[in-house]
């Protein structure tokens, strides 16, 4: 091993750029404060790049470094974290093909975003602490990235999470940011508990967190199925839904949208919640050996894109309808593992971010440009006063829609192939990822009418284009959304198979052909009943909503899942908090106890006070009777005195 | 007559006699309210006392009984000194003899 | 003869006690403890200490009780006034009163081998007392000689006019 990678770079650089701006930001100038924020994500990105171009042997010998990179490599930190008995936990770094495809993912867009965001929230007040927040959830992304073990990994699970809600709640003293950001946290808590379960059980069984030990202890026992792997991977499964929006933890997403635009484009877009996905993906080994937690995944992931697809098809927000799409294209990713097409799923993450950065910072730049309005049903007509946007924003929505041949195509059919071929069930999780593609294509052009096509809604309003930091990373994600899938499935799993092992299909060309062409007439479906009813009938919509009041009202509240949520545990746990542990715990059994030892501290200095009266006579009342106390223990004989007065008491008694 | 002449007495009717001289010392003790009076009291209980030792040093014929008795003399001696000045000082301070009014721990 | 003199003079003892309970000017209480304090000295002589006697009358009859008399005139104490009695004296100490006689006259009555007064060859005398008080004991008696300089040295410190501090109605 010749080349020293310096992995720990890749982290470090992020976390000295959250400590510099989070603790210096509000008294350094803006230029330095942006510096900063800017290099800390490059420098990683640059690590990450010089990792890619070694593998791929390229510039051998003008960056020093590079020597040919075989992969997995390993950085272990000298010292252990944990060293008791025979668990042995260390802090490791491995990059392996899928850590490197996820880390260009998350430092290059992020790196984008950060660019992005320099423009965007130019005039905040807390300029200083949301890069530097930014930059500590790069921090953390890349150590779960890079992690080696569960618990580096867990590191980075958690402080994501936490990134999340400090983001979330960036404009704190708005109400609904900072309860979003706590609804978020602790939604995401519940999946952690899983992952924490998960992990023990783990531990439990293997002896070990590391995924490279697990996976060759798997390997070594292909008769080993099911039992208590299934539990690890369901209890595995639900911290994956916690943090990747899932059912039955998707619900803090769309709140989530509270958090500035390029937030919401990175975090929760982009990387964090796909950190659920490569989760999964690297304990591939353990789901492969439980077929039913397999099944599980993808059952959830399909009913989840189907669910969250309806919802967005009568929000009324723009970047809600984005985090709902988010949502059901994460069930997409799911769906793919879920049918161990493990690289098909890894593809759609990797153009997923592509387009759906991109279509959120348009949106970004379509609220910037407006001031502020969000509703879809005030926007319109805006494609003359902003071009370059309705440009980009026309190639994210046919990207996502699955058009040949952006970028989404390819990864949506890559997972809709591999679901079809996974015998009867598969047929039926095929037939509602199409479905879901319908309502994707059809909500996606909804939201394009509505908010560049037709009559401006506002006419007095003046829109004006955003500025170049917002242009560039629009522009950019643009040409990656076109020819982001050009690589093509087979590349990449043949690239991925080292990591992921290689799914063997047992289709042909043909099917695949076929497959695809369902899929393009389906995009194509929706994109027509979108302009039928968006753009030739616009009443067409309202009408039906008036006509069908109780399924529109259903399918707007969002299935009142948030409502049942909260009347069957939030407000439950509000009643044992306020009340059993509030009141009887706190006030009655502590405060009463201390309210006891000090009431009968005072109780017994009344009593003794009494003593200390000064009156002389008292007191030689009570030497005397101490003094005859004493002279009656020395007499009597107590160990006489007892059976005797008995005696006593039974001689009277008898007589 | 004779025999009422010549009739011992019991030694456990001096012992007697004591005890209920230094019962009677407490009594005082506890219903007089006058500081000397009190202070008297405590005399007549250490009389008590004198009374059993010199009791005792007759029954086993020892010196040393008697000769503890001329030491709780001394020291009654001393006390009495003492205690009475004591007296003095706080009639001095508080213009009272009476042990209810001296219930103030400092003069 | 023995015990016609021990019932007359203990009977003077109880009789002096009972009056110094009783009487309620102090001077009244000097004068009958002087009587208890003079029966004693007749019952020591009974028990055959003679030297005890003398010092009795001498020392206790004679000093103390003097010195009581001349505080009681000094400070003109006049009669008790009848205060509040202590509830906590009557109530505990009475009772104590009682178990501590009764406990100790439970032992005397039970206790075995105790004789009886002997007569005059029971005597003890003087020189016996002495060259025992200084040979064996003679510790003690200097200590005791120290013990009352420094009775003596307190007592004038704090019945003098300047000594210690004095707070109280002036």
């Amino acid at each position: 091993m010749n080349a020293y990678f310096h992995l720990w770079l890749i982290p470090l650089a992020p976390f000295a750029g959250f400590l510099i701006n989070g603790i210096l930001g509000r008294r350094l100038p803006k230029w330095l404060v942006t510096t900063v924020a800017l290099l800390t994500p490059l420098a990683a990105f640059g690590v990450v790049l010089n990792a890619a171009l070694g593998f791929f042997g390229i510039g051998k010998g003008v960056i020093p470094v590079i020597g040919s990179l075989p992969l997995p490599f390993t950085e272990t930190f000298p010292l252990p974290w944990i060293d008791i008995g025979s668990l042995r936990v260390d802090f490791s770094f491995v990059l392996d093909q899928l850590s490197l495809v996820m880390l260009l993912v998350v430092t290059g867009v992020g790196f984008l975003i950060h660019i992005y965001s320099v423009g965007y929230m130019g005039g905040e007040k807390g300029y200083a602490r949301y890069f530097s927040f930014l930059n500590l959830f790069l921090f953390f992304m890349t150590v779960l990235v890079l992690a080696g073990n569960a618990l580096v990994m867990f590191i980075g699970w958690e402080g994501v999470g936490l990134a999340s809600y400090l983001l979330i709640g960036f404009w704190f003293q708005k109400k609904s940011a900072a309860d979003a950001g706590k609804k978020a946290f602790i939604v995401n808590r519940i999946g952690d508990f899983g992952f924490l379960i998960g992990m023990f059980l783990l531990l439990a069984n293997f002896g070990t967190l590391s995924f490279s030990a697990i996976g060759e202890k798997l390997i070594a026992n292909p008769g080993w199925q099911g039992g208590v792997l299934t539990v690890i991977a369901l209890c595995l499964l639900l911290g994956a839904t916690g943090k990747s929006a899932q059912l039955p933890l998707y619900i803090w997403l769309p709140d989530a949208m509270e958090g500035p635009t390029p937030v919401s484009a990175l975090i929760h877009a982009a990387t964090m919640v796909t950190a659920g996905v490569y989760m999964i993906t690297r304990t591939h080994v353990l789901f492969d050996h439980s077929p039913f937690a397999l099944g599980a995944v993808a059952v959830v992931g399909a009913a989840t894109a189907l669910l969250a697809a309806t919802i967005g098809t009568v929000e009324h927000d723009i970047k809600r309808v984005l985090a709902y799409s988010t949502i059901s294209q994460l069930g997409y990713m799911f769906l793919g593992c879920g049918v161990a097409a493990y690289s098909a799923a890894i593809f759609h993450l990797v153009t997923h971010a592509f387009f759906k950065a991109l279509l959120f910072l348009a949106a970004g730049s379509v609220i910037h440009a407006v001031g502020g309005e969000q509703d879809l049903r005030r926007l319109g007509g805006l494609w003359k006063k902003l071009p370059v946007t309705f440009a980009v924003t026309t190639i994210g929505v046919l990207a996502i829609a699955g058009f040949y041949p952006f970028a989404g195509f390819y990864s949506k059919d890559a997972i809709l192939y591999a679901a079809f071929l996974q015998g009867a069930g598969g047929k039926a999780l095929w037939f509602v990822g199409l479905v879901t593609a319908l309502l994707t294509s059809y909500y996606m052009f909804r939201l394009w009418y509505k908010t560049f096509l037709g009559k401006p809604s506002s006419p007095e309003a003046h829109p004006h284009e955003c500025p170049w930091s917002m242009m560039v990373p629009l522009l950019i994600l643009a040409a990656l959304s076109i020819c982001g899938g050009w690589i093509g499935m087979e590349r990449f799993g043949a690239f991925l198979a080292p990591a992921v092992g290689v799914k063997s299909m047992a289709g042909n060309a043909q099917l695949e052909l076929n497959l695809s062409i369902a899929a393009v007439a389906v995009a194509l479906l929706g994109w027509l009943a979108a302009d039928r009813f968006y753009r030739q009938r616009p009443r067409w919509a309202s009408h039906q909503a008036h006509v069908n009041p109780r399924i529109y009202g259903l399918v707007l509240h969002k299935y009142y899942v948030d409502e049942i949520y909260g009347a069957l545990i939030v407000k439950p746990l509000f009643g044992i908090s306020k009340y059993l542990l509030g009141w009887f715990v706190d006030t009655a059994l502590l405060g009463g106890g201390a309210w006891l030892l000090g009431g009968t501290a005072q109780f017994a200095g009344a009593l003794l006070q009494r003593w200390q009266s000064g009156n002389l006579r008292s007191y030689a009342a009570w030497l005397a009777a101490g003094a005859a106390a004493l002279l009656l223990f020395i007499v009597v004989p107590w160990s006489t005195i007892w059976p005797a007065s008995l005696n006593l008491i039974f001689k009277m008694a008898g007589h | 007559m004779n025999s009422l002449f010549l009739q011992e007495v019991p030694l456990s009717w001096y012992l007697l006699l004591s005890a209920v001289l230094f019962a009677l010392g407490i009594v005082g003790f506890l219903i007089k309210r006058n500081l000397i009076t009190v202070f008297m009291s405590i005399e007549l209980m250490l009389n008590a006392v004198n009374l059993s030792f010199v009791t005792f040093a007759h029954q086993w014929h020892a010196v040393k009984g008697q000769i503890f008795v001329f030491f709780v003399m001394m020291v009654a001696a001393a006390e009495a000194a003492v205690g009475l000045a004591i007296i003095i000082a706080v009639f001095r301070a508080r213009a009272t003899l009476s042990v209810d009014r001296i219930d103030l721990m400092k003069l | 003869m023995h015990l016609i003199l021990f019932i007359l003079f203990a009977g003077f003892c109880l009789a002096g006690a009972i009056n110094l309970l009783l009487q309620s000017h102090p001077i009244n209480s000097a004068l009958s403890l002087i009587v208890v304090m003079v029966s004693l000295a007749v019952l020591y002589l009974l028990l055959g200490a003679e030297f005890l006697a003398a010092a009795q009358v001498i020392v206790y009859a004679g000093a103390i009780m003097v010195l009581f008399t001349f505080v009681v005139m000094l400070l003109n104490a006049g009669r008790e006034e009848h205060t509040m009695g202590s509830r906590v004296a009557r109530s505990v100490g009475f009772p104590a009163v009682v178990v501590i006689l009764g406990v100790i006259a439970t032992v005397i009555l039970h206790a075995q081998g105790l004789g009886a007064a002997r007569d005059t060859d029971a005597i003890t005398g003087t020189e016996e007392l002495s060259r025992v008080l200084f040979t064996d004991l003679l510790l003690p008696f200097e200590v005791t000689s120290v013990l009352v300089l420094i009775a003596i040295l307190g007592a004038v410190a704090l019945a003098s006019h300047g000594g210690g501090e004095r707070t109280g109605p002036k």
